[in-house]
């Protein structure tokens, strides 16, 4: 198996605070993978006081990502530089939950919602997205509304859409509507020109926040400036 | 004072410290959490122009000649506002304490004004400390942690019925500005942090008081406007938004003050340089210089002139604390909860 195999797993590993794969945020600090197959991999977020709920979702994450590809055998994911390193290690390694991390002072369930909670925010942001494409092309409002999932372009937003949806329990059939609210129901007309001013809020508030993180992370690791601004 | 080109400004830095955090003042046994603290703050600095930059040693502990020197000289800051921060478990003597904040504020008459906290799940005896500090300090705001852990509580909602005795407190002390860090926090785990529903509901059984969001809520900046622009009396700290973004995010910078302006408005928006993690004068320079960049992404957003400016920068925080600003400062409407623009569809 090669390191290719492994980094192409954790791509599919998203930041749950900021819908970005962990990859492309440069979470991953190194990745090794032994001729038997044993994978190693390192994670440093932005700052050692990240959130522990979210940095244990991430590892825990990757560990489920990798562990998926047939040819890996041992597989080690260790937060570095963190001030919960430690416990969130340890509870990955025994293949436990949050609760396993800290036990007593925490619930699973309040996890499993708060990632649900960020996985709605981060559809109505990535719809916005194709939305405002679709509308900037020229379709009319009431076809916008009127329009099914197999009517969307094959670009990546609409495949994470897709995928977001799957996650969430929202129909995503081809005969599925393209655009639903975040409960899912679907999107009438004459709602769209308030869910697209707070839609883009929200990606506003999605993209400073992994501005912040990308910054502070090239002036913790000394990396060079990225370009990636909206 | 702030003067360039002949044009002066009356500049309220609503979000300062003068911080302990060096060395000698961790606490024995947590030396970790108090330098992982204060080494996490050294790297927000990183986010503004490098000549701005200073070494961690410094950071960790700075004098008072270098804080009369940023905010007062080089700044021109008319009046800083102490957001106190205790963090005893990490710093023996508290990181920046009402108390400590105080005697400087005593040095510099008219220059400071202190801010106390309170913690409703304190009871009795934080009802009466709050009393004291209010008496001692003549205290017109609070600074509020809701997410703190305190004796197996995680945390505490402005909601809670204890949380409504202490601002009911306030009132009665003359207390009339409710700061409310919303932000990263220690130790709350599996909860997030910065939910803002309870300063929703606060600030409309409360309408005697100010609500002022910390940071915005970042990194939740949506859920606080969708609340802020229902809510007369609930305003938008700026601290971290200038200090963070400005500079090392231009364009996210300008999306954000975009996306505040539309919701919030100009009238309710408050400067803050949260220094000394930023000094204040390059971001009052650069927010007067500062204007949407070119492009479609910004055309709609509302526009910010210099009356604008001086609101955000001094004249709307200058009328929550009630400090006098001379006439030639003075542009309409500053600080009117009435002014403020609620969206009508919101």
């Amino acid at each position: 198996m090669t390191r290719e195999r492994v980094i192409d797993a954790l791509a599919e590993v998203y930041d749950p605070e900021l819908d970005e794969p962990i990859t492309r945020l440069g979470f991953v600090s190194s990745c090794e993978v032994s001729p038997d197959g044993d994978v190693d991999v390192a994670l440093r977020l932005p700052t050692p006081q990240c959130a522990p709920n979210f940095a244990f979702l991430m590892a825990a994450d990757a560990r489920t990502a990798v562990c998926r590809l047939p040819l890996a055998r041992r597989v080690t994911i260790r937060l570095e530089d963190h001030y919960t390193g430690d416990e969130i290690n340890a509870a990955i390694a025994g293949g436990e939950g949050f609760t396993g991390a800290f036990p007593g002072e925490t619930d699973d369930d309040e996890l499993g919602a708060l990632r649900e909670l960020f996985q709605r925010k981060a559809l109505t942001a990535r719809q916005a997205a194709v939305c405002e494409a679709m509308l900037a092309g020229g379709v009319d409002v009431g076809d916008l509304t009127r329009t099914v999932v197999a009517d969307l372009p094959d670009d990546a937003s609409v495949r994470r859409c897709l995928e977001l949806r799957c996650a969430l329990g929202i129909e995503s059939g081809p005969d599925a509507p393209a655009f639903v609210l975040p409960d899912g129901e679907p999107l009438t007309a004459d709602q769209l020109p308030r869910w697209l001013r707070m839609a883009r809020l929200v990606r506003t508030s999605l993209e400073a926040n992994g501005g912040i993180c990308r910054s502070l992370l090239q002036v913790r690791h000394d990396l060079a400036t990225d370009s990636q601004e909206g | 004072m702030y003067s360039r080109n002949g044009d002066k400004y009356f500049v309220v830095d609503g979000h300062c410290h003068f911080w302990d955090a060096s060395p000698a003042n961790w606490v024995p046994g947590a030396e970790q959490y108090a330098k992982g603290w204060i080494e996490c703050f050294h790297a927000y600095m990183g986010l503004g122009p490098a000549d701005t930059h200073w070494p961690l040693e410094k950071f960790q502990k700075y004098s008072e000649e270098d804080f009369v020197k940023d905010m007062f000289e080089d700044a021109g800051v008319d009046v800083g506002i102490f957001q106190s921060t205790y963090l005893k478990e990490w710093y023996t003597t508290g990181f920046n304490t009402a108390a400590e904040n105080a005697k400087m504020a005593e040095k510099y008459p008219g220059k400071l004004i202190v801010n106390g906290r309170f913690d409703p799940r304190e009871g009795e005896a934080g009802m009466r400390e709050l009393e004291e500090d209010a008496k001692r300090y003549n205290l017109q705001g609070v600074k509020l942690y809701t997410a703190e852990w305190y004796k197996g509580s995680r945390g505490w909602k402005l909601t809670d019925p204890e949380a409504q005795m202490f601002l009911d407190k306030c009132k009665e002390l003359g207390i009339k500005n409710v700061h409310v860090h919303k932000g990263p926090t220690i130790w709350p785990l599996d909860k997030d942090a910065f939910d803002v529903k309870d300063v929703d509901i606060a600030a409309t059984s409360n309408p005697e008081l100010n609500f002022i969001v910390e940071h915005v809520g970042l990194p939740r900046i949506e859920d606080f406007c969708f609340m802020a622009t229902q809510e007369p009396n609930v305003y938008a700290g700026l601290a971290v938004v200038i200090g963070g973004l400005m500079h090392a995010r231009p364009r996210f910078f300008a999306k954000v003050m975009g996306e505040l302006l539309f919701w919030v408005g100009e009238d309710k928006m408050l400067f803050g340089s949260d220094y000394a993690i930023w000094e204040p004068k390059w971001q009052i320079d650069g927010f007067l210089d500062w204007d949407y960049p070119e492009g479609d992404d910004f055309s709609d957003y509302p526009r910010l002139d210099d009356a604008g400016k001086r609101k955000i920068l001094g004249l709307n925080a200058a009328k929550l604390y009630g400090i006098e600003v001379p006439a030639e400062f003075q542009v309409a409407g500053a600080g009117d909860k009435e002014d403020a623009q609620l969206v009508e569809s919101a």
